[in-house]
């Protein structure tokens, strides 16, 4: 039997759009992933918690209010403070792209933006699942 | 005994995922594992849950929990939706009602696909019982997929099924008679503050008195308000009045040899079926019987008996 | 609208058309596409024709702008008497930074005001609660006090000048800070224009920005009502919203139908209060998105104006401005793109064109930046300056609903108001608005609806200029705007001086009286006033409420 690959979508802090987080879950879903979505207001704690017991490959933050800076290197440093160092972090939203190099010098592999296809995420996924 | 294991029965979180997630893609070290600690299990209560979509499942679970845990008991939940089989994926969105449990440290959650088992459950789901159970948890409760007649294989797994309902299913219990409907221990009416609750307590209980007539316990029809926690901690009660009824009457070690009995099967099934269609050698056999099927060269239980033949040798 | 003989006459001179003209031309020019479908799934044929209206009589149907049944307008000269109010959504960062934005838009010519507030303040929480984590003024301003609310309006003429805000769960109390603001500069009540978003039953279908549950979050906005044709006469209390359904992800049909349905919810509980329908109706107003579909867009607007009317009528109202739908629209945040933003201008233009035909009071154009982050000042300046273009140089002001009376437009109309009623039908059989709600179907209807749109362009059967085609690799590269770093210690060292320097036993009496009527039924409004007044904040007042009314949990819909 395959391994399928397990994702967390989670959207973290107070933001209520919802509209691309489930649809990625779907496009994920569709995909062959097992997607564990756990839906709004989600605190950095509750996510990861979420991903251990989930033992998840890879874990979605979606954010659109503008917190990114804070709340998605918030989720990479608790990873790194337990010692997790296998689970892909990736993340979306409404996001500048001059923010992008701090967000992934702190480790979310990469960010997806408004107009991405949902194969894209997929496959980026697919490739960079660290095991 | 192997870090994994005792890891595992030491309740650490990170193991337990682990051994999960090996356990249910059937790799070896799993095995291993899983020889380790099965001496560690048994004193779990496992309540399975099960009943129709919309019906509140996972609030219901969620309240329940809470209880156990003012208790101080230590609780695991199995949380299962179906695998797609087009894709191959699942949208696993229990979690979401037990959002506030995350960072309980006394509750572990897992979200689990059926890929592709029938019946509710999943193939792995014995062993993730048991994992739970050498982890130290007291109760473990299995949310299964019920949709109607197929889904009861959580009667094989669970020590107490309940059956979720809503006020207004109507003709719908009728029609559900068999299957679902026979299975449970308890019968929970969740939503009781929509119209049609008494209604349907009547209904569930004629049922009960027409297929139940010979056994000596009266199974209990609840009525529970999950999302504003009415009802529950009653129902909790009935759940412990249960478990007393099986030890007492002996019950509780028949159900569980029935469960070992499953799980010894899937365990079979499984490594099995792994064997047949995984081995690399064995599996150019294979595939070449199918092809002589397909071009009728050879009928499939002969070609069963070859497989079957090298096997038992 | 025609007469039998001419209407027959054009029936066999379309089909001779369409079996000669047509055909031959199809044989050799074939059609782009097997079927034009708009974005609510329709399909839309190649020509309208008098038949396809047929139907309608013109003075039941349509009749004149200002009277019943308001399809062609709700005044009866529109923007050739007055143009729509020009109202940029706008706030971020602190109330000292917004003010400066307000002032900014003011001098180019905005006409109306418009607040966005911030996460915590949108969910009652104050700057520095350990929820509101990295939220503080990244897409709204934060007012957690009265002081904010003072500073935010420093120097505007807001006796003069009519505010928007966009707030729902806590929206009682931010009004109490607007009101009590005005109060202390000693404007009265008469005097004191806006409107308050206030419209919980989409927040928990589509904007999920709700603190309490359905029944509470109802008391507290027929308490606005109450309070506001009493007290604050030129005050909408409410601004039913179909934006943020649309931004979900729905389709037309969808956004007019759950929209209209929210609206006649709020109106029947209203009245199962006992209130007058024609006391408070006529400070209802709406709130619609505007899309990319042109014309569906604007036989949208047309709908809602009829059906609204019908439906008010049918409640019992009898006074015209109880009947006639008054909106503010913003064109399309979904629609906007990363790629390429300057595009994004022509995408607002064509957006704004639709509702200003489609006849509506008040517009807000979205910044060609907005799917990066808030509007900068010179983004800003081009979207008010689109609207500027429109009403000035584009000629469309000329004439009330010019539109009207074009085959396609009333045909459209029609069909989104005949599909609008199936929805109201099917909301009926589930039980009603709220029961839907908790059953989850209108939420279910908005994942779908996403979920087809978003593989439409994946599958690139529906074209997304410079994301799925005509796409360039250059850098994106615009100025994006910045925030006051110093802005968020600066808001928590100023609540902490508010807190020890207001009167704080006047401040625990009037928490304790807001609690009793919390817990009782009377109109909630004066005993928050009190609680303004007293400096309360924003978020010890919401958490007043959050204990006596709980908090909801929404059900689990993907």
């Amino acid at each position: 039997m395959e391994r399928k690959i397990r994702v967390l979508v989670a959207k973290p802090g107070l933001d209520g759009h919802d509209r691309g987080a489930k649809i990625v879950a779907r496009a994920l879903r569709d995909a062959g992933m097992e997607v564990i979505y756990t839906g709004l207001h989600q605190t950095t704690d509750m996510i990861v918690e979420t991903a251990i017991q989930e033992d998840v490959d890879v874990i979605g933050l979606s954010l659109l209010s503008g917190a990114h800076m804070t709340l998605f290197i918030d989720v990479t440093k608790l990873l790194k403070d337990k010692g997790i160092d296998n689970v892909l972090v990736v993340g979306g939203g409404i996001v500048p792209e001059e923010d992008i190099p701090e967000l992934k010098k702190a480790g979310v592999a990469g960010v997806f933006g408004p107009g991405t296809h949902c194969d894209d995420i997929v496959n980026f996924i697919k490739t960079n699942v660290k095991r | 005994m192997n870090d994994i294991a005792s890891n595992v029965l030491k309740g650490e979180p990170r193991s337990i995922a682990r051994l999960i997630t090996l356990a249910e893609n059937n790799d070896p070290v799993a095995t291993d594992a899983m020889k380790a600690i099965h001496a560690n299990t048994g004193s779990a209560h496992v309540i399975g849950i099960t009943g129709v979509m919309g019906s509140g499942k996972s609030t219901l679970i969620y309240e329940l929990t809470r209880e156990f845990r003012k208790k101080g008991l230590k609780v695991g939940i199995i949380a299962i939706d179906p695998t797609s089989p087009f894709s191959g994926g699942a949208l696993l969105g229990d979690r979401i009602r037990m959002t506030e449990l995350a960072t309980d440290d006394g509750v572990f959650i897992r979200s689990m696909g059926t890929r592709g088992m029938l019946g509710g459950l999943t193939s792995a789901v014995y062993d993730v019982v048991e994992i739970l159970d050498a982890s130290g948890k007291d109760i473990i409760i299995v949310e299964t997929v019920g949709v109607g007649q197929a889904e009861v294989d959580v009667i094989k797994i669970a020590d107490t099924t309940l059956v979720v309902l809503v006020p207004g299913l109507g003709d719908a219990i009728q029609t559900i008679k068999a299957g679902i409907m026979e299975i449970a221990d308890i019968y929970v009416v969740n939503k009781a503050d929509r119209a049609g609750v008494e209604q349907s307590v009547a209904e569930i209980e004629s049922l009960i008195d027409i297929t139940c007539s010979e056994k000596d316990r009266k199974i209990p029809v609840m009525t529970t308000v999950a999302k504003d926690n009415i009802g529950t901690s009653d129902l909790v009660k009935e759940i412990e009045n249960h478990k007393s009824y099986l030890k007492k009457t002996k019950m509780f070690d028949v159900q569980r040899r029935k469960r070992y009995e499953a799980e010894l099967v899937e365990i079979i099934r499984k490594r099995l079926m792994n064997f047949i269609f995984d081995e690399s050698t064995f599996k150019g056999k294979v595939e070449s019987l199918i092809d002589q099927i397909s071009k009728k060269e050879v009928d499939p239980y002969t070609a069963s008996e070859e497989i079957l033949g090298k096997i038992l040798k | 609208m025609i007469g039998k003989n001419e209407l027959d006459n054009i029936k066999k001179k379309q089909s001779d058309w369409e079996k000669n003209c047509y055909s031959n031309h199809i044989k050799t020019h074939s059609e782009r596409k097997k079927k034009f479908v708009n974005l609510s799934g329709n399909e839309i044929k190649s020509l309208y024709t008098p038949d396809d209206i047929a139907h309608l009589d013109y003075i039941k149907d349509l009749g004149f702008p200002g009277e019943f049944p308001f399809l062609r307008g709700v005044h009866p000269t529109m923007y050739r008497g007055r143009l729509w109010t020009m109202r940029m959504f706008s706030g971020f960062g602190s109330a000292e930074e917004t003010n400066q934005r307000y002032k900014y838009l003011l001098k180019h010519g905005e006409t109306g005001l418009s607040v966005a507030f911030d996460y915590p303040t949108l969910y009652g929480y104050d700057t520095g609660h350990k929820l509101a984590r990295g939220e503080f003024g990244k897409c709204g301003v934060a007012i957690s006090s009265l002081q904010d609310m003072e500073i935010l309006f420093r120097g505007i003429p807001i006796d003069k000048i009519t505010t928007s805000m966009t707030i729902n769960g806590p929206a009682a109390i931010v009004w109490g800070f607007y009101i009590a603001n005005a109060e202390n500069r000693g404007i009265n009540r008469g005097s004191i224009g806006g409107t308050i978003q206030n419209d919980i039953l989409k927040e928990y279908i589509a904007q999920k920005s709700y603190i309490f549950p359905p029944e509470p979050s109802m008391r507290l906005i027929v308490d606005t009502f109450e309070f506001g044709y009493k007290e604050i006469p030129r005050w909408n209390t409410i601004s039913i919203s179909g934006y943020h359904i649309r931004e979900a992800g729905s389709t037309a049909v969808q956004e007019l139908a759950f929209t209209l349905g929210d609206g006649i919810e709020y109106v029947k509980w209203a009245i199962k209060r006992g209130l007058n329908i024609d006391d408070f109706a006529p400070r209802l107003s709406y709130f619609f998105n505007s899309h990319n579909d042109f014309f569906e867009e604007i036989a949208k607007y047309r709908a809602a104006r009829r059906i609204w009317a019908k439906e008010l009528k049918k409640l019992g109202a009898k006074k015209p401005r109880s009947l006639l739908m008054r909106f503010h629209t913003q064109t399309a945040g979904c629609t906007l793109t990363s790629q390429q933003p300057e595009i994004n201008v022509t995408r607002v233009t064509l957006q704004a064109l639709a509702a200003i035909l489609g006849g509506t009071q008040s517009l807000h154009t979205n910044s060609m930046d907005e799917a990066l982050a808030l509007p900068s000042e010179k983004a800003a300046r081009v979207a008010l300056r689109t609207q500027q273009i429109i009403a000035e140089e584009s000629g469309v002001t000329n004439t009330v609903d010019p539109l009207g009376g074009s085959y396609y437009i009333e045909w459209l109309t029609d069909k989104m108001e005949e599909e609008t009623y199936n929805y109201f039908d099917q909301v009926e059989r589930i039980g009603g608005v709220i029961p839907a709600i908790e059953k989850g179907f209108f939420q279910r209807e908005i994942a779908e609806a996403a979920y087809k749109y978003q593989r439409e362009i994946d599958n690139k059967d529906r074209t997304i200029v410079g994301v799925n085609d005509y796409t360039t690799e250059e850098e994106i590269s615009i100025p994006i705007l910045e925030m006051d770093e110093k802005g968020e210690e600066r808001q928590i060292n100023r609540l902490k001086k508010l807190r020890k320097d207001r009167n704080n036993s006047k401040f625990e009496r009037c928490i304790a009286a807001l609690k009793k009527a919390a817990e009782g039924d009377e109109n909630l409004m004066p005993f928050i006033l009190d609680c303004v007044h007293s400096y309360a904040t924003l978020g010890e007042t919401c958490q007043v409420l959050r204990d006596v009314f709980g908090e909801y949990v929404e059900p689990a819909v993907y």
